[in-house]
């Protein structure tokens, strides 16, 4: 990119003060026209530091994609502040979408178009031009490790794995300074999990890259970040090293940190209101 | 001034690639493209054949005349449907194939955006209704010895800022209802074309639709179109048409992004930007 955005320094990458987002929907069960409101996230509070990596963990519905969506710019709060790089997401969305790109659960790329042409195009939205990525699209293909020979085939022909390496590319491509990942790894087979994983340690290596990662997976959390957080209905419950959270409840796993916070298992099924806000988050 | 000009070049770029993206795309979906192509030309020929039925059921008709006539709306027709689809699909296409996020949170302003989808709607445009005309002519022997081709491309080419601000409205409604949205954009097109006289002078509707021609721009297109086809009528004295169509174009314009906007923001309150609406 050939223009150049202040980070405000000393500001922290990310400054979350008293977040709030409720979503409101139809309730039938109220009446025709009763609406009601839930709560996505209620009064979230944390900052990350430039360079480091925080994993997020919650269930389905928790507000994690709530979250992500918000540093994206993509969603209106309802109270509080977020400041990325000391830009505030809400009033000056331009400058923030210039330092953020994130990974999202879904492969989201137009899957008639092979990884070269969904690369190209996406490039341009940052203003990278022809000469700029006619170089820069195979490099980072084949940092991630996508053979040369597939970058013409449609996207729809290739696995979840591949195409999740191409997402890691198309957002790396950019160079921004916030990483937001959204369960990057749900759906992928062991083998191209850790590969994901490994090239998010060489991306915090290499980029100098500050990362939110937003997992249900304790393990790939515990495996990669450098604090760790829990999201349950909205309320974001700590933000701590490994270590000082089990320390914290006296137990020995974040699983049973889990339990301790919030009462229930983590793998547990959802209920009633969790399936509400799983629709909203 | 450095730092305008580089974000200039930037947004240049960026509207670049909406092109280019939608150049891939037809690309991939070329057969489709032949195919409603097709289609196209058998629906046109089926209007257009009305003037010969009429004269062969008995009717006293200039046959050349509302052959062209008819040829002319419906290639407006069809050039309009294209550019609203395609500004519609700027919002649906991309939220069915899940990249609505992250097109929605580039740099890219949204002006820029838009305006990359309209340009290559435009250019996609006259391209298909230059083929339809000549393909769908070569059917009639139709004498048009005083058409002027340049003038009827020029007024073409003038009501598309027109069409694409009406577009860019219409291209919001896939962010308040992900279901239907899409689909009220030909309703649009249908409206717009009814109070235009597609098909008909605009003399022969009740006096409150021909108040409503006024304010179209297919009104100024058809009739330029068709007084340099019809009559050979050059661009020196197409200004009756000329000026309406860039005045409704200046205002739509604006008007068009100020209402995707404010669409984009309440998708934004809603939670609606998202893929699965």
């Amino acid at each position: 990119m050939s223009e150049v955005i202040e980070l405000h320094r000393p500001s922290p990458a990310v400054e979350v003060r008293d977040l709030r987002k409720e979503f409101s929907r139809r309730d039938k069960k109220a009446g025709r026209f009763a609406r009601k409101k839930r709560a996505a996230l209620q009064g979230v509070t944390f900052t990350i530091e430039r360079g480091e990596c925080v994993a997020i963990l919650g269930q389905n519905g928790s507000g994690k994609s709530t979250l992500v969506r918000l540093l994206s710019t993509l969603l209106f709060h309802d109270g509080g502040s977020a400041e990325v790089f000391g830009h505030d997401v809400f009033s000056e969305p331009r400058p923030v979408r210039k330092l953020v790109n994130r990974v999202s659960v879904e492969a989201s790329f137009f899957k008639k178009l092979s990884a070269g042409e969904n690369l190209h195009y996406a490039a341009r939205y940052y203003g990278m031009g022809p000469r700029e990525t006619r170089a820069k699209i195979p490099a980072i293909l084949n940092k991630v490790g996508f053979p040369a020979d597939r970058r013409n085939e449609p996207m729809e022909n290739l696995s979840r794995g591949m195409q999740q390496k191409v997402a890691l590319a198309r957002a790396l491509l950019t160079s921004p300074v916030l990483l937001l990942l959204d369960e990057p790894t749900t759906g992928l087979d062991p083998r191209s999990k850790l590969e994901v994983q490994d090239f998010v340690r060489d991306v915090r290596r290499s980029h100098d890259a500050t990362v939110l990662l937003c997992t249900h997976d304790l393990a790939e959390a515990e495996a990669l970040a450098d604090r760790i957080g829990v999201l349950d209905r909205g309320e974001l419950l700590f933000l701590e090293t490994v270590p000082e959270v089990l320390e914290r409840f006296g137990v020995e796993t974040l699983e049973e940190a889990f339990f301790v916070a919030t009462g229930r298992e983590f793998e547990a099924e959802a209920d009633g209101d969790d399936e509400d806000r799983e629709v909203f988050a | 001034m450095r730092a305008a000009a580089s974000t200039l070049r930037a947004e240049l770029i960026g509207l670049g690639g909406v092109v280019e993206r939608n150049v891939y795309l037809t690309r991939r979906y070329i057969w489709w493209d032949l195919a409603f192509m097709v289609w196209t030309i058998a629906n046109t020929l089926t209007i257009v054949f009305i003037a010969k039925g009429f004269e062969a059921t008995g009717g006293e008709i200039d046959v050349n005349r509302a052959t062209t006539t008819l040829l002319i709306g419906a290639v407006v027709w069809a050039y309009l449907g294209i550019v609203f689809e395609f500004m519609t699909e700027t919002v649906a296409w991309e939220r069915w194939e899940g990249t609505i996020e992250y097109t929605f949170m580039a740099p890219l302003s949204r002006a820029m955006h838009l305006a990359g989808a309209g340009f290559f709607a435009v250019l996609y445009g006259l391209i298909r209704a230059i083929i339809l005309f000549i393909v769908v002519a070569l059917f009639f022997d139709l004498q048009m010895p005083n058409a002027d081709f340049l003038a009827a491309f020029v007024v073409l080419v003038a009501g598309s800022l027109a069409f694409i601000g009406i577009g860019v409205m219409t291209a919001v409604l896939p962010l308040i209802s992900p279901e239907k949205g899409a689909q009220l954009g030909f309703v649009a097109q249908g409206m717009l074309l009814v109070v235009s006289g597609v098909y008909y002078p605009t003399e022969v509707l009740p006096r409150w639709m021909e108040w409503l021609s006024v304010i179209s721009p297919a009104t100024y297109v058809l009739d330029g179109i068709r007084d340099a086809i019809l009559d050979g009528d050059g661009l020196s004295t197409m200004w009756d048409e000329l000026w309406p169509l860039l005045v409704i174009g200046l205002v739509t314009a604006p008007l068009g992004l100020w209402i995707f906007r404010r669409g984009e923001n309440y998708a934004k309150r809603h939670g609606k930007l998202k893929r699965s609406g």
